[in-house]
């Protein structure tokens, strides 16, 4: 598979992409949102992370190898927390008489 | 893949067939490496995410004490280096030399301002008492900060722990200093790269050194992007 | 083929090609990076040994007489670190695959020898820190390091043990990672995935889950250190840490490990008994997919080891069902391999002993393992004596056993020369007694309620305890025999053909031991994996091969 050269167009686009991103977390931070805080915070980092794992990394132009283990990277990662994550949410379900 | 076809390139290692068979080596082995990494910092990130569900109040009141101008200057500065390092990686596809040293002297620079950075907040952390160690001559102290009593989403933080705070903190110190590590190795491997790049060794043909040190520079990056708003801004609405 | 009279051993092959200490500590060829690793693994597996000895001697008697608990303590950690960092978790992948993944595949090395020969570096850089860790008096942790006793209550060596395997982590990562490149990049012409051998397929399983796994026991170590260090706690409960969430990390890596020790070793069987019977693997997708069913599903079930912990019950059941879907493509695995053997034409050479030894064990620690798994009766038998004769069987009966059938098997293609049969048979026949004699009694033990990790127990336990001891010093002495005639043959052993056993495979089709780039020329492979002809035919060319 020949190499896809990306212009330094696009590179420039997906910069300033991230500066802004990076402008409007630090904003939309400043306000208190409850839970939806935590939200928006981390819908903003995975939509940098994306674009600099698409662009700045050439996924995009990438085989679907490349694909596949850039997936296996945050599945597992998921399946770590996930599976942790249901020890300590589940704790309190159980109600033991006093 | 035939036998017959030789190829005499000076980049081409002899158990491999042609120079695209090892560049798809190259790739592969890198998106390999970053897959292991994610699961390194991943195992930080369980762990974040396990006590800030814990103690939600104290970290968002540590994480108000961080100075988040810097972080976000640095996160900037991040940014602006991987456009450099991604330059660097098209110069070298075309093959122009002078841009290309250029370019990863910019990124070295950034790289460089980056832990500067750091190492200033590091060092107000250490004179506030803030570093998570109990020694004799240094300890962990935590004497309160302005946002405490202020109602975290609605639950108030009158009486914060300072034991879950110090928890913040070990977390804090543990990621950054992790990640700062990287970007360390990372200057390295710049470095070799310039002097390479210098003796003329990278051509169209031949460039995966500086391809495969961009992919392991931009995933330092990314993780920043994430610990930028899961340290910084955490309490960024406590006033 | 060739016949016994006519074996010259080729003129120059990759041991001769160069001389001197300096070939071998900078080789790159992964044949050779595959020898150091089998002189330090060995090395290692006899220290551990050791560390075994006095345990079994220990447990002689109730009392406790030979050595005093804290003594106790770091001899069975450090047997468990040795073994388990040092010696099963490099064995096959590192000795035999390193050999033999280039080989099976048509390539001349692997996709990035330096790093191999690095990996090897590192693995001997970690084990060092562990020796020295021995050296100064040990660690008492036991091979889990569960917090806060690791973290702040063992005044044993726990950073520098803690370092040792993070550092040996590396070396298995790069491994794994090599691996991964070498078998997508690397494949002869023609070699498509369906036509590999069913090593190559468990290797690969074996390398995602060092890739996937091995970096979060490295971070999980590397925070018990920095709590160790700084006195602060992210594991202790007393500084507001949680132990639990040490122990979901380290088994996130450690359960999976138990799958890097054992897939490769299911990846030799499969090789032994497709070839030792003359016939195509039973199933062969089947068998391939079971490798990365295995590799996948061996990280869903972690929490099987915490059902005593304050893990949630609810958790606890949904890792108590995951478990017991492992069985499914393990039982796979079995049954295709017994499959395989009807109608085929069997023959009982020593490789195929331990194949044979490998299943039964497999069988029995597996199936003990299905009871583990079953939350009611695990909290029964939680930490008793039933579960170190379980995984006793799953490491010792199934890695060690694959690895000894392994090396037997390819030692006429590592060395170029043929060992005595009789005394292979024979060790293995001493192996396969000493082994069921040590380890049996554990299942009863611990059904009875012996509790494992104690340097005295009630007098009732004596006559299995003494049995056990006496089953292990069987063990030892098979574990040597091997060692003395091995060595011999690479001396004094007839010259082997290029494929002694008349088998598949591309390995084979190259001299023994093979030139330094593998092959003459790039292998073309045009037909599937385990082809056979008439088994009547190839059981008379065997005859003839083996004189």
């Amino acid at each position: 598979m020949r190499e896809h050269i990306v212009s330094p167009k696009i590179y420039y686009t997906i910069f300033i992409a991230l500066t802004v991103l990076t402008v409007v977390t630090w904003s939309v931070a400043k306000l208190d949102l409850g839970k939806m805080n935590a939200v928006v915070a981390m819908t903003i980092a995975v939509i940098k992370a994306t674009l600099v794992v698409l662009y700045f990394m050439h996924v995009r132009y990438s085989s679907r190898l490349t694909w596949v283990f850039v997936g296996a990277g945050f599945f597992w990662l998921a399946i770590m927390v996930a599976l942790t994550l249901s020890d300590y949410m589940t704790r309190g379900w159980l109600t033991i008489a006093q | 893949m035939a036998e017959s076809h030789i190829t005499t390139h000076a980049g081409l290692a002899h158990h491999f067939d042609d120079i695209e068979q090892q560049r798809e080596a190259g790739t592969l082995g890198m998106w390999a490496f970053l897959v292991t990494e994610v699961m390194f910092f991943g195992g930080l990130f369980l762990a974040y995410i396990l006590y800030r569900s814990k103690y939600p109040v104290e970290f968002a009141v540590a994480s108000n004490s961080l100075n988040v101008t810097m972080g976000f200057i640095n996160t900037l500065v991040l940014i602006c280096s991987s456009l450099t390092m991604a330059l660097a990686v098209y110069c070298s596809q075309i093959g122009k030399r002078r841009p290309l040293i250029v370019f990863l002297l910019l990124t070295m620079a950034l790289g460089t301002t980056f832990l500067v950075i750091k190492g200033v907040e590091y060092h107000e952390k250490f004179v506030e008492h803030h570093i998570p160690v109990r020694f004799p001559t240094y300890e962990f102290k935590w004497e309160g900060h302005a946002t405490e009593g202020v109602p975290v989403h609605g639950e108030s933080s009158a009486s914060v722990d300072s034991g879950r705070i110090e928890m913040f903190f070990f977390i804090y110190f543990a990621m950054t200093g992790v990640h700062a590590l990287h970007m360390i190795i990372g200057l390295g491997i710049l470095t070799t790269l310039v002097l390479m790049a210098r003796r003329g060794r990278f051509t169209p043909e031949y460039h995966s050194p500086v391809e495969l040190s961009g992919l392991y520079w931009h995933f330092v990056d990314i993780v920043w992007i994430f610990l930028f708003p899961l340290l910084y801004l955490v309490g960024a609405h406590l006033h | 083929m060739e016949t016994v009279a006519e074996i010259t051993p080729p003129r120059t092959h990759y041991l001769n090609a160069t001389y001197g200490v300096k070939s071998w500590l900078l080789t790159t060829d992964h044949k050779r990076i595959a020898l150091l690793y089998l002189a330090s693994v060995t090395f290692f597996f006899f220290l551990g040994g050791l560390f075994a000895a006095g345990i079994r001697i220990e447990l002689l008697t109730p009392q406790g007489d030979f050595v005093q608990a804290e003594t106790y303590n770091r001899m069975f950690t450090m047997h468990g670190v040795v073994m388990i960092f040092l010696f099963l978790i490099p064995a096959i992948p590192a000795v035999l695959g390193n050999f033999l993944v280039p080989l099976m595949i048509g390539a001349r090395d692997l996709a990035f020898p330096r790093i191999n020969l690095l990996s090897w570096y590192i693995y001997t850089v970690g084990a060092l820190f562990a020796v020295l860790a021995i050296l100064f008096g040990g660690v008492d942790t036991g091979w889990t390091f569960y917090t806060p006793y690791s973290s702040t209550y063992s005044n044993g060596n726990v950073i520098l043990t803690g370092l040792g395997v993070f550092v040996v982590g590396f070396s298995s990562i790069l491994t794994g990672l090599n691996f991964i490149v070498t078998i997508h990049t690397m494949r002869a012409p023609g070699l498509t995935w369906f036509r590999l051998p069913l090593f190559i397929w468990a290797h690969y399983a074996t390398s995602l889950i060092m890739i996937l796994g091995t970096p979060v026991i490295a971070v999980t170590i590397l925070l018990l250190a920095l709590e160790r260090l700084a006195h602060v706690g992210i594991f202790d409960p007393a500084l507001g840490g949680d132990p639990v969430l040490f122990q979901h990390l380290f088994w996130f890596y450690s359960h999976p490990a138990v799958y890097i020790m054992v897939l490769p070793a299911m990846g030799v069987i499969s090789e032994l008994i497709a070839n030792m019977s003359r016939k195509r693997i039973f199933g062969y997708k089947f068998v391939a997919f079971a490798s990365l069913a295995i590799a996948a599903f061996g990280f869903l079930v972690w929490g099987h080891h915490m059902f005593v912990s304050t893990q949630s019950v609810y958790a606890g059941m949904v890792f108590s069902f995951l478990s017991y879907a492992v069985a499914i493509p393990s039982a796979v695995k079995v049954f295709n391999w017994t499959a395989t053997l009807y109608k085929g034409s069997i023959s009982y050479d020593t490789p195929m002993l331990y194949a044979f030894g490998f299943i039964g064990f497999f069988i029995i620690g597996g199936m003990t393992g299905l009871f583990l798994a079953a939350l009611g009766v695990d909290v029964h038998v939680h930490d008793t004596y039933f579960v170190v004769a379980h995984f006793h069987y799953i490491m010792v009966g199934g890695t060690i056993m694959g690895y000894l059938g392994g090396l037997h098997y390819w030692w006429p293609k590592i060395t170029g020369r043929l060992y005595s049969e009789a005394w292979a048979r024979f060790a293995a026949l001493v192996i396969f007694v000493g082994f069921n004699l040590t380890f049996f009694p554990q299942f009863l033990l611990g059904y009875m309620g012996m509790p494992r990790r104690y340097y005295a127990y009630p007098p009732e336990f004596q006559v299995l305890n003494v049995m056990s001891s006496a089953g292990a010093s069987i063990l030892g002495v098979g574990y040597l025999i091997p060692v003395i005639y091995l060595i011999w043959s690479m001396r004094y052993g007839p010259h082997a053909p290029a494929n002694p056993w008349g088998a598949a495979g591309l390995e084979w089709r190259t001299s023994s031991p093979p030139p330094t780039l593998n092959f003459e020329q790039v292998p073309v492979v045009t037909w599937e994996a385990y082809e056979f002809g008439d088994p009547s035919e190839n059981a008379e060319s065997r005859m003839e091969n083996r004189g």
